[in-house]
């Protein structure tokens, strides 16, 4: 808490309204923890959770300042983007959002830097722009990848050659101009990892796309899935219905097949160090962590993997005025999906505007809704809404409220295209 | 003086303790935001498969649910999603959308088809949809500005079976042929 940010000329020129309601503030002295119109909120990551996290917060009280740092000038939707690997869209830009219209919306300062360190105790944040100090924290970096466990991977050059495309970008249009350039006849090797990961249902859409565009493009072509786990990690039934409907003899899935080595070389993984798969086309999607950010500034739990919290909050069980949202996070019945990001982000909105206020918090309620498409025209869906078993201190689904579409549908691949316009509309204006 | 407080906020260790013990029930607010994904900020929705539930009435998004919940309308995700509140919580989000800002679509509309459906909805269907659907009575809901698919998805619902029309609507909507049904959807939509 620097003198200087509670500088009065400041105060003043943080605009008439705000500096009034500071004033007053000053008058009833003992209400609250902090000054009004001083209180600093910094986001780290401006995809589905910190834009969503940064905006509320703004929404819920503007008099508190909130600093939006994100490493690049944009953000590429994950969701959807297996629609374009399937040849559904022409290129990306359906899925790019831009934060100008979020920040002058809302009044939320967006920097384009660079995350570097995080000092708890000092409340700041290290950035290649410099140095951001903050009341709370939020941080929702997404994921990073646990190279580690595959033995010849590269983190520079691998993904050169076996695309993950499991951030998109670059890598997902990396991916599409291999499938372009795939030789008839040849074939897909898709590798999942052990859940949890981001998306669980994501990879087996990806294969649905993925053969789908084969079957059009690509006669004698087919899709290999080595799956780390012992079954279809989401909606099962439903992705088998639609494979045997529609790329039947076009999809190998293979169980239980984890692959811990690769040479990129021959163009093949290993499978436990032994079993030998190529193919020409490999979508290597590495077992997953909370993002970088998050374990440089020691977030990360005891399965050195993600971040625990508290579940009515999403405060950092290690670190106080740190909130950890989306895929990093450890949201106990929550899946790692955009739309938990998304509500997460509000969730942890309200419960920072109510502790800086020094107001009672409000219990949690969270929703998931998250689609697939398993062919041009049909889609099917998986619902949650969430609450805090308050005795066991874990987020768990309401019963009833969660499920999976009776059967592929297309009313919900046209809700789907809905869900898509209004969540990215959420996060950009 | 606003070191002070910190210290204050510090010592008393109000910001630590108010995280885990008392926590209020969720406010209206809490559960409607979750909405908000997929209905847009606030319930005015962007996308024009999905519904907007700003302004709308509280009685028509409480029957929804209700509907939805008990599986009398057809749904995909709200039969299920509306099974995770209870029905105190439902009218507490029919309340939080009725109250906000009434959200106008900007959608590219047939003008000869939404000028038919404007006399269309005077001669037929004013009595319940009043000022031009701009108002719900009852569980009648606001139908102004919302998107065409959406109402159009909703109306070939209603033909095939699948959602029950009210009596009074059924008794206007059988004799109306397809274009007539499409022209009063056209002026819906177009209401501002
Ligand atoms: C193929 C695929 C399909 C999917 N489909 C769906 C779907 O249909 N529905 C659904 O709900 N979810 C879907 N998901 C999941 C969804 O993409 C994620 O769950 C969601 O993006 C998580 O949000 P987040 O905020 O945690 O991370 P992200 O949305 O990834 O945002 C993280 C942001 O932080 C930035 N960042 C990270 N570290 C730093 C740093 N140090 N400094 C500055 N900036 C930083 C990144 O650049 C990024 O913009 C899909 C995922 C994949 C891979």
């Amino acid at each position: 808490m620097t003198l200087e940010r509670r500088n009065f000329l400041k105060l003043l020129g943080a605009g008439a309204g705000v500096a009034t309601a500071g004033l007053a503030g000053c008058a009833t002295q003992q209400r609250g923890p902090a000054s009004a119109s001083t209180r600093k909120v910094v986001v780290i990551g401006g995809g589905y959770g910190g834009t969503i996290a940064a905006k509320y917060i703004r929404m819920m009280d503007p008099s508190i300042e909130v600093t939006l740092i994100e490493r690049n000038d944009h953000f590429v939707s994950c969701p959807f983007s297996n629609l374009y690997l399937g040849g559904l869209m022409k290129d990306l830009s359906p899925l790019t959002i831009k934060y100008d219209k979020l920040a002058a919306n809302h009044g939320i300062k967006v920097v384009q830097a660079e995350v570097t360190g995080i000092d708890a105790a000092g409340h700041s944040v290290t950035t290649s722009k410099g140095v951001f100090k903050y009341d709370r924290l939020v941080v929702s970096p997404g994921i990073e990848f646990r190279t580690d466990e595959i033995k010849g991977y590269d983190m520079a050059s691998t993904p050169e050659i076996m695309p993950h495309a499991w951030k998109a970008g670059p890598q997902t249009i990396l991916l599409r101009k291999q499938l372009e350039a795939l030789k008839p006849g040849d074939n897909v090797v898709i590798s999942i990892p052990l859940a949890p990961f981001r998306c669980p249902p994501g990879p087996y859409e990806r294969a649905s796309m993925i053969a789908m565009y084969l079957k059009q493009h690509k006669p004698g072509s087919k899709v290999i899935i080595l799956d780390a786990n012992p079954d279809i990690v989401s909606k099962k039934g439903l992705f088998m219905k639609g494979w045997q409907k529609h790329y039947d003899g076009l999809i190998d899935y293979r169980p239980a097949k984890k692959v811990t080595e690769v040479d990129t070389r021959n163009m093949a993984v290993l499978i436990e160090g032994v079993e030998e798969v190529r193919g020409a086309v490999i979508n290597l999607i590495p077992p997953q962590k909370a993002g970088h950010i998050a374990h440089v500034a020691g977030l990360v739990g005891d399965d050195k993997k993600w971040c625990p919290v508290n579940p009515m909050t999403f405060e950092s069980t290690l670190h106080k005025d740190i909130h950890v949202i989306g895929d990093s996070s450890i949201a106990g019945a929550m899946p790692k999906s955009g739309y938990s990001a998304n509500s997460e982000g509000k969730v942890c909105a309200s419960s920072i505007v109510a502790l800086m206020n020094g107001k009672e918090i409000t219990e949690m309620s969270g929703i998931n809704t998250c689609y697939s498409y398993l062919s041009a025209k049909e889609a099917v869906s998986v619902t949650g809404v969430y609450r805090v078993n308050k005795e066991k201190n874990v987020i768990e689904a309401v019963p009833g409220s969660v499920g999976v579409s009776p059967d592929l549908s297309e009313v919900e691949a046209i809700y789907a295209e809905s869900w898509l316009k209004n969540i990215l509309t959420e996060m950009s204006t | 003086m606003t070191m002070k407080w910190r210290g204050w906020a510090l010592t008393t260790g109000v910001l630590a303790i108010s995280a885990m013990a008392q926590a209020a029930p969720p406010t209206a607010a809490m559960l409607s935001n979750g909405c908000a994904g997929c209905h847009g900020t606030n319930g005015g929705s962007a996308g024009p498969s999905m519904p907007s539930l700003a302004g709308q009435s509280k009685e028509a998004i409480v029957d929804a649910m209700t509907k939805f919940k008990s599986g009398a309308r057809p749904a995909s995700v709200m039969g299920r999603l509306a099974k995770g509140y209870s029905d105190a919580e439902i009218a507490a989000m029919g309340e939080f959308f009725s109250k906000q800002k009434f959200h106008a679509t900007n959608q590219s509309l047939d003008p000869a088809k939404v000028a038919r459906g404007a006399s269309l909805q005077e001669a037929n269907c004013s009595r319940c949809h009043i000022d031009d659907g701009k108002e719900g009575k009852d569980d009648t809901p606001v139908m102004a500005s919302q998107w065409l698919t959406y109402l159009q998805m909703q109306m070939a619902d209603y033909l095939t079976g699948h959602r029950k029309m009210p009596e009074k609507m059924k008794e206007k909507v059988d004799p109306m042929s397809k274009e007539d049904l499409d022209a009063l959807l056209h002026f819906y939509a177009s209401v501002k």
